[in-house]
């Protein structure tokens, strides 16, 4: 009873929730802080790429494993993904400021 | 120290009597001396790791505390644990190619070894002798005695004989001795058969699919599932008849046509079988595929809050818990295995990584990442029973796990 009265509140902000989430991200209103978007590059990429960035099932990622690619470079693959690669397009979910923000602090270490 | 302060005790004690009783006291001290374990078990122990910081927590779920934390074990993201056949020590396998042996009950660690650049995780093999990483570089299994963490057999993983490796994944303990992973870069299964010595049989099976994630055995070790992600279905091998070879079920399992972006690889290892039916999540999609294990078909779908990335079976097999992948990972819900409906949802807080039932299934125990806490709660009622602060959790690892196949 109990498990069920819990369920039917639950589920409608989970509708709530996913509704925000990508629209945010179609608008390009960057919603996350500094904070949060360097926790996010740490721990959500580094679920492939390793929390340090030395790589796991994805690349790796430190400054001089992306010498050759700019920083738009990066925003792009950030957005669009890799096809044919285990690297999925991010733009659902993240806005081209925040990828920008992303790709700049994996090339430099300081993203500002 | 209290060697000597004992026998000084003795040598001044003028009667017979006092004697005895300094000696019986010098007894019971150099037991806690010597010994500084308490008596007690590890059956309700369990090992959470603390990603960010290298460290592990040890959590005993009847005092509902953590009991202590072991640092030092370095690059812990995507870390796991399987225990000593004892269930006494964990051995720690870390994404810098880490492997640490801890002391669950002193709390510190026993041995450690770098043991390659890069890692996945590991097993240990049916008889706790021993312990088998899964390395993405260089790629390939290396295996090690369990007491003495001792390099044992090199297995690299090479691609058709030519100097090339690939990423092992999906590596586990099978009966009789044996690993069996999976080659991220080739598509192929191989088992490591060390029934007769440190001398592994190889035996490889190609062409199992493209780009094997994830792999799971069933809980008697007769089915090896590997998950594929550059094409839809599932290698399956029946270790009851590995002369049959690898075949492929679940042929619509995967991204099929439209194919989603995937934010987390889902795991396969927590993989549900309650009764015949097994609960899979989907990849990219926001189901929970289920699945009849006596055909490999599947046989329904169920719409969930996001994409699954574990899905674990109570102890009781009446419900499994489903979490999801981010930006969804705020939430977890709990489906019904008979009429497959959801009837429960939680939402502990922000980046809810892993979850682990307590052996019989009176507790579960969530991490919940971005709130840097451990949550346990009673799974019949829903409510929280202890909420333990640690810094960015992921993995916990009761240690029952020491006595089941496959974990």
């Amino acid at each position: 009873m109990s498990i069920l009265r819990k369920s039917l509140a639950g589920i409608s902000t989970a509708i709530a929730l996913t509704a925000i989430n990508p629209a945010q991200a179609e608008n390009g209103i960057s919603t996350r802080t500094p904070d949060a978007l360097e926790q996010m590059v740490r721990q959500d990429c580094g679920s492939c790429h390793g929390l340090t960035f030395k790589g796991g099932l994805g690349s790796p990622l430190l400054p001089e494993n992306l010498a050759a690619y700019s920083v738009e470079d990066l925003a792009q693959i950030i957005l669009e993904g890799l096809p044919g690669t285990a690297m999925p397009p991010w733009r659902a979910i993240v806005t081209r400021d925040e990828a920008t923000w992303m790709a700049r602090y994996l090339k430099t270490g300081e993203p500002e | 120290m209290m060697r000597t302060a004992f026998s000084a005790r003795i040598s001044f004690a003028p009667f017979r009597a006092t004697r005895n009783l300094f000696v019986a006291g010098g007894i019971l001290l150099l037991a806690a001396c010597a010994n500084t374990l308490p008596a007690r078990g590890t059956a309700d122990l369990a090992t959470i790791i603390a990603r960010a910081t290298g460290e592990v927590a040890i959590l005993d779920t009847s005092t509902r505390q953590f009991t202590g934390i072991v640092d030092g074990l370095g690059d812990l993201s995507h870390a796991s644990i399987v225990y000593s056949r004892d269930g006494r020590f964990a051995f720690v396998f870390g994404r810098d190619g880490g492997l640490t042996k801890v002391d669950i009950l002193q709390h510190r660690i026993v041995d450690r070894t770098l043991q390659a650049g890069n890692s996945i995780g590991g097993a240990i093999s049916q008889d706790g002798r021993l312990v088998a990483v899964a390395n993405y570089e260089p790629g390939g299994v290396r295996v090690f005695d369990s007491e003495t963490l001792e390099l044992l057999a090199d297995i690299p993983a090479t691609i058709d004989g030519s100097s090339d490796r690939s990423k092992v994944i999906g590596l586990v303990d099978a009966p009789g001795n044996r690993f069996i992973f999976s080659l991220w870069d080739s598509g192929e299964i191989w088992i490591a058969d060390f029934s007769t010595g440190n001398e592994p049989k190889i035996s490889r099976y190609k062409d199992i699919g493209t780009q094997p994630y994830d792999a799971l055995i069933t809980s008697d070790g007769r089915y090896y599932i590997a998950g594929l992600f550059g094409e839809d279905g599932m290698a399956l091998l029946d270790l009851w008849h590995p002369e049959n070879g690898v075949r492929r079920i679940l042929d619509h399992y995967g991204m099929g046509e439209e194919r989603l972006p995937v934010y987390k690889m889902p795991h396969l290892e927590g993989w549900a079988i309650a009764g015949k039916r097994a609960f899979v999540p989907a990849i990219g999609r926001h189901e929970v595929l289920v699945i009849d294990t006596e055909n490999w078909q599947k046989i329904g779908r169920i719409p969930v809050h996001g994409q699954p990335v574990f899905v674990m079976a109570h102890p009781d097999n009446r419900h499994v818990w489903v979490n999801f992948s981010v930006p969804d990972y705020d939430t977890v819900q709990i489906i019904d295995t008979e009429n497959l409906a959801i009837v429960g949802e939680l939402k502990p807080g922000t980046g809810v990584l892993h979850m682990e039932f307590s052996p019989r299934g009176d507790q579960i125990w969530l991490s919940v990442r971005d709130n840097n806490k451990v949550v346990g709660y009673n799974p019949y009622t829903l409510q929280p029973i202890a909420e333990l602060p640690l810094p960015s959790p992921s993995g916990i690892f009761m240690s029952d796990r020491a006595g089941r196949i496959g974990l």
